[in-house]
């Protein structure tokens, strides 16, 4: 392979970083168009049990100072220019920063997405490539039917399936949180440890869609003529297969690996949230119950920014990987 | 492939050619698969109509003696923690879930369609805008913009529907978009165009039927995604009340119980999620099939 062409990568991140900025902005704006809407009071919020006792001259003092009769769009312009400076307001129900709760919390989080991901394109592609070998065998239609079993799942049925197995019936693995309860510091082996039923059940719930695209992917390739000049010239059957049909077969699941993301922030807020874990989509969860309209307002176009870069980076992989395709046309 | 075909017919005698079909086998497999499909979804409607009219239900009864009992005969789902027949509550629970999921899949396919039109049929600059929107709009998680919606408004069945359905309209609206950009340049529109038919009516009349077969089929792929999306609101605590038996309340009400080693009360409502899902998934891809005879089908969720 040449050089990476770094210039036509660049400029693609440059051109896209162009449009995430309006996204953003319009992702922002809708959140709080859409809390302007909504019957939610941000004093009670704000004020919680102890707004039922106050009287009514301390909540308009409450609602002056926090600026809540000025109309949404000054709302959002007065956070979307603290949040440029760094402050995202205050998380009610943590009662922390919201800065401080994304940056304690992130990076259990990415540490969970990353190794469920890895472990999900990685089975995936043994999966599929394992399936594709010989279509219509047994394999296959085990590897296949079980994907669609899996994909018909809710992930939050599978993890508490896990949890009562693994933790419960076998004693195998801790069923949630970080660190055992008694344990004062996060070592190593303790988040290990911990991390392996949910970036387990991430990886399974994930696994369905790798599987069956690189499956087609390979059983395309197969079909295909530089695999059956590869055969003419007596190559052995595992460079065919995984030398040949399996590179040309990996393409498609580059563009799957973006548009993944979505899906992979949907299953880490419903598998954090049955293990416990302190991670950022539990926070989401809490901040929804407790109508943390700060927290919730962060966390949204953290998400959105995700997908984004999520997107991107296929893009960037897809044109790094597939020499037909040309980075400057993206 | 039709999906009421007759088996075909035994493979050929030996006395013939020695051609060898494979294609006969394959047939039947297909065919089962539709029926199979087709029966469960069936018995699933069937179940959902006719079994809260014949037995009545007491959301609130409470039977402490028979609390947690294992699947038996009498209960074949096992009971829940305050005694409850499993089986009863599931189809309740699932009353509950494919009626949301039909409710917020035809508001989702009603707007999709309409936004979809729209662009394809304006063209240009609408177009472009229209798309743009759905791009942004498409770029934040469904389930977070889903919390987002119900958070802010109280948990309730009317904002699930809306939250659902204001999620799941983007796809619809590329489908749609994309298929009347490809009918527009037909001959049968330029005569439309050429008789004198305005924008209006060569959208409604012309562009719009051509559509539906494709709006339909996403629309039906959009149950199980909308039904999915309802339990998982529900689990998190954020969709109906507990109170009301859908299969999201039934599994988040059942984890102190599969906590205490019991899980009968967690594993029947799942099942009973993925059932119809993959029913509806293999009648779609027959029908799928029908449209669409080139494209190879494969199930798709």
């Amino acid at each position: 392979m040449t050089t990476p062409p770094w210039g036509a990568m660049a400029r693609l991140a440059g051109r896209r970083a162009l449009f995430a900025g309006p996204v953003l902005l319009a992702v922002t704006f809708g959140v709080f168009a859409i809390a302007a809407a909504s019957p939610f009071d941000p004093v009670k919020a704000y004020a919680g049990t102890a707004a039922l006792g106050a009287d009514q001259e301390t909540l308009d003092r409450l609602r002056a100072n926090l600026g809540v009769d000025e109309p949404f769009w000054v709302r959002w312009w007065d956070w979307l220019t603290a949040a440029l400076g760094g402050d995202l307001g205050h998380s009610s129900v943590l009662r922390q920063p919201v800065t401080q709760v994304i940056g304690e919390r992130l990076v259990w989080s990415a540490l969970l997405c990353a190794v469920a991901f890895a472990v999900a394109v990685l089975l995936g592609t043994v999966l599929g490539v394992l399936a594709a070998r010989r279509p219509g065998s047994l394999p296959d239609r085990a590897v296949t039917s079980l994907a669609y079993l899996l994909e018909a799942a809710p992930v939050f049925w599978i993890a508490l399936l896990a949890v009562w197995l693994f933790a419960l019936q076998w004693d195998l693995l801790p069923a949630g949180g970080l660190t055992d309860t008694a344990s004062e510091h996060v070592t190593f082996g303790q988040v290990t440890s911990h991390l392996l039923l949910p970036a387990g059940v991430l990886a399974v719930s994930q696994l369905p869609w790798f599987t069956l695209y690189v499956r087609q992917g390979v059983a395309d390739a197969l079909a295909e003529d530089p695999v059956r000049g590869a055969r003419a010239r007596g190559l052995a059957e595992h460079t065919v297969l995984l030398g040949h049909a399996l590179r040309s077969g990996l393409l498609p699941v580059l563009t799957l690996i973006g548009s993944r993301v979505p899906e992979l922030i949907t299953g880490a807020l419903l598998v954090e949230t049955v293990f416990s874990w302190p991670g950022i989509a539990a926070a989401t969860v809490e901040a929804a119950t407790a109508v943390d309209f700060p927290l919730l307002a962060a966390l949204t176009t953290l998400a959105t920014a995700a997908v984004l870069l999520g997107n991107l980076l296929a893009d960037l992989l897809y044109g790094l990987f597939d020499p037909r395709v040309k980075l400057s046309d993206m | 492939m039709t999906c009421d075909a007759p088996a075909p017919a035994a493979p050929p005698s030996p006395a013939g050619p020695v051609w060898r079909s494979y294609g006969g086998k394959r047939r039947t497999t297909r065919t089962l698969r539709v029926r199979v499909s087709a029966a469960l979804l069936a018995a699933t409607v069937l179940a959902v109509l006719l079994v809260p009219p014949l037995v009545q239900l007491d959301q609130q009864a409470v039977d402490l003696a028979a609390k947690l009992q294992a699947p038996s005969w009498e209960h074949p789902f096992g009971t829940d923690d305050v005694g409850r027949d499993l089986l009863l509550r599931c189809v309740y629970g699932l009353r509950v879930s494919l009626l949301v999921g039909v409710a917020a899949a035809l508001t989702a396919t009603v707007i999709g369609t309409a936004v979809g039109a729209a662009a394809g049929a304006l063209g240009g600059w609408a177009d472009r805008g229209i798309m743009r929107i759905v791009d942004t709009v498409s770029s934040v998680p469904h389930l977070l913009l889903g919390i987002f919606i119900v958070a802010m408004f109280r948990p309730g069945v009317w904002p699930v529907v809306v939250s659902v359905a204001l999620t799941h309209w983007l796809s619809t609206a590329r489908i749609v978009r994309a298929e009347v950009l490809s009918l527009r340049s037909r001959p049968y529109i330029d005569a439309a165009v050429s008789g004198g038919a305005s924008r209006w009516r060569v959208t409604v009349r012309h562009l719009l039927p051509g559509v539906m077969p494709q709006a339909a089929l996403a629309a039906v792929l959009m149950v199980p995604h909308a039904m999915w999306h309802e339990s998982a609101l529900s689990f998190l605590g954020l969709g109906l009340p507990t109170h009301t038996a859908s299969l999201g309340t039934l599994i988040q009400g059942a984890r102190g119980s599969l906590l205490a080693g019991q899980w009968w009360p967690t594993l029947f409502p799942g099942l009973l999620i993925i059932l119809p899902t993959l029913a509806i998934a293999g009648l779609a891809g027959a029908w799928r099939e029908r449209i669409n005879p080139r494209r190879r089908s494969e199930l798709m969720l």
